[in-house]
């Protein structure tokens, strides 16, 4: 035990000072808190004079306001921080030849991995822990409203997803880091993963889904379901899908499926309006188990993967 | 006095697809030896001393290490042997202190242990006024000299030196070699050195080992060896010519 904590030690003191996250965590703090602001305002303008609807304050994070909303960012730019934290984890101690030295003290082998991605998920949790702390203080502030206990719950479990999707993406970046002895490749290689998952999927999902069900959907609405149904299940491969599908729902208790096309019947759609309330988290949580319990699966997975490919790599010096 | 073995190799034999880097090799170094480990680059070396200390898994032989298997007991090997390899890794951005503190931790010293012992092992090898330098900023020397001090605050029964004296002046080369020297006499360090410099290793080897293509093909005291080979005496040994001599004969 004495290694993992010696390496979790000097990782976190390596992050903390080093100038990428120092430079990355100021742009998400700044533009995390400027779109606080705005949406902030703008919920302010809205609900001056009228009755303070339900959970208004997670709509700080939800709302999209001029730009994006919070959640959007996260999804967006979360990928780049675990990606950033992790893309030369292991090949520069190999090429500074600190690898051999590591691995010929008294410590497991694993202890090396384990320490990297732990002080990484640290480092990520410490990041969006303090940023949902800030903005929620700015959202005090601005709209002047305090949440209430569900509504902390839910930021809670969002925090929790975020991070495990983040933590994925560290998993990525470090098992490319393994398998690429090459900084610059690595480093590359990660960002390929990361736009063809968060553009390319999306494209092609809705590619897949037309050659799947040909011809025209104007006049068939069954066709027209099928064709999302396979783009949707299609778009589930990317990590980022789940996230947005999984924090979607907990972060916005109004949402009630992670489709974004909902066809109904006349009196479908009278009793949805009937009970057109807020989800209970715990409903909330079991429309999402499934996306939650994907994502933090292939976290796992992902690190799985590169504990294996590592423990298995020959450790030489040059 | 008969002293007790504390490395001994039996057939140890490493294979990379068919290419053979290290064949058969049995040997037996004594405790508070030196042994002078010579060879061509190539020659299976730095193979060998990562086979003994269970960095990578021998395809077939044995070896024990104070009667530990590098193998099955490498954390137990790990503990007691100080290793220094060839390109001396440390970490650039930290400084030496950091470096060692960071190595002391590894091996499960505490810092109030190892906080005195690192200002007594800086001050050993003359890097007390670079204490707050980074190791980016260190010459070639200062390195190998941090790598010596390294060795200091593990006290390790064993060292394995990995040409700790490539790429430096003859001045800096003395220096590293009577280090090397006091860490066997004062600390009864056994010492396995691998090194081209054959002037300095036949200055403080005990015995030597030749090993060319994976084998190891001539082992005893240098005097012996000499006397053997080039039949002549104490006083005009030279390595150089020793070396040479079986070198030629292996490659012919």
């Amino acid at each position: 035990m004495n290694g993992i904590k010696a390496i979790v030690r000097k990782e976190l003191a390596d992050h903390f000072s080093s100038y990428r996250f120092i430079i990355l965590f100021a742009l998400i703090a700044m533009v995390s808190l400027i779109t606080t602001y705005m949406v902030g305002m703008g919920l302010k303008e809205e609900l001056s004079g009228v009755a303070k609807p339900k959970f208004v304050f997670l709509m700080l994070f939800t709302s999209t306001g001029p730009l994006f909303s919070l959640v959007q960012f996260v999804a967006f730019f979360g990928p780049l921080i675990g990606l950033v934290l992790g893309f030369d984890s292991i090949n520069r101690e190999r090429s500074a030849g600190t690898l051999s030295k590591l691995a010929s003290q008294p410590i497991y082998r694993d202890a090396i991995i384990n320490g990297k991605f732990l002080s990484g998920v640290i480092t990520i949790t410490i990041m969006l822990a303090s940023i949902l702390l800030v903005v929620s203080g700015l959202g005090l502030a601005l709209i002047g409203v305090v949440p209430g206990v569900e509504e902390l719950w839910r930021m809670v479990i969002y925090l929790i997803i975020s991070i495990f999707y983040i933590a994925f993406w560290l998993g990525m970046s470090i098992l490319f880091s393994i398998l690429f002895r090459g900084i610059a490749t690595s480093a590359l290689a990660t960002l390929a993963i990361w736009i063809f998952f968060s553009f390319f999927v999306p494209m092609g999902a809705s590619v897949v889904a037309n050659s799947v069900v040909p011809g025209d959907t104007s006049e068939n609405p069954e066709m027209l379901m099928k064709r999302m149904r396979v783009q949707r299940a299609v778009s589930l491969i990317s990590p980022m899908q789940l996230y947005n599908d999984s924090t979607g729902i907990i972060i916005d208790p109004m949402r009630k499926t992670t489709r974004s096309l909902v066809l109904m019947g006349p009196l479908e759609r009278l009793s949805s309006a009937r009970f057109e309330r807020p989800l209970a988290l715990s409903q909330s949580i079991y429309v999402v188990i499934p996306h939650m319990i994907s994502l933090i699966a292939i976290t796992f997975i992902c690190f799985g993967v590169s504990y294996a490919v590592f423990m298995k790599q020959e450790i030489r010096s040059a | 006095m008969e002293k007790t073995a504390i490395i001994e190799t039996h057939n140890l034999t490493k294979r990379y697809g068919t290419m053979v880097a290290v064949d058969e090799l049995s040997f037996t170094i004594k405790e508070g030896e030196i042994f002078g480990f010579l060879g061509p680059n190539g020659s299976g070396k730095t193979t060998t001393l990562l086979m003994l200390l269970g960095l990578t898994e021998a395809t077939s032989g044995t070896a024990s290490i104070a009667g530990f298997n590098p193998t099955k007991e490498a954390i137990k090997v790990k503990r007691i042997v100080g290793y220094i390899q060839e390109n001396i890794g440390f970490y650039d951005d930290m400084n030496g202190v950091e470096n060692l503190r960071f190595i002391a931790r590894l091996n499960g010293i505490t810092d109030t242990v190892s906080t005195p012992k690192i200002t007594e092992a800086l001050e050993r090898v003359g890097l007390k006024d670079d204490v707050e330098k980074k190791v980016a900023a260190f010459s070639r020397g200062m390195r190998q000299r941090l790598a010596i001090a390294e060795i200091l605050i593990k006290e390790p029964k064993i060292a394995f030196l990995d040409e700790p004296t490539l790429g430096l002046d003859p001045e800096g080369t003395t220096l590293i070699i009577d280090y090397i020297k006091a860490l066997s006499r004062e600390h009864n360090i056994t010492i396995l050195l691998s090194s081209h410099d054959l002037k300095q290793v036949q200055r403080i080897a005990d015995r030597i080992g030749i090993m060319i293509h994976g084998k190891l093909i001539a082992e005893g005291p240098i005097e012996k060896l000499a006397h053997e080979k080039l039949g002549v005496e104490d006083t005009e040994i030279s390595l150089d010519d020793l070396y040479m001599k079986y070198f030629q004969e292996v490659t012919s």
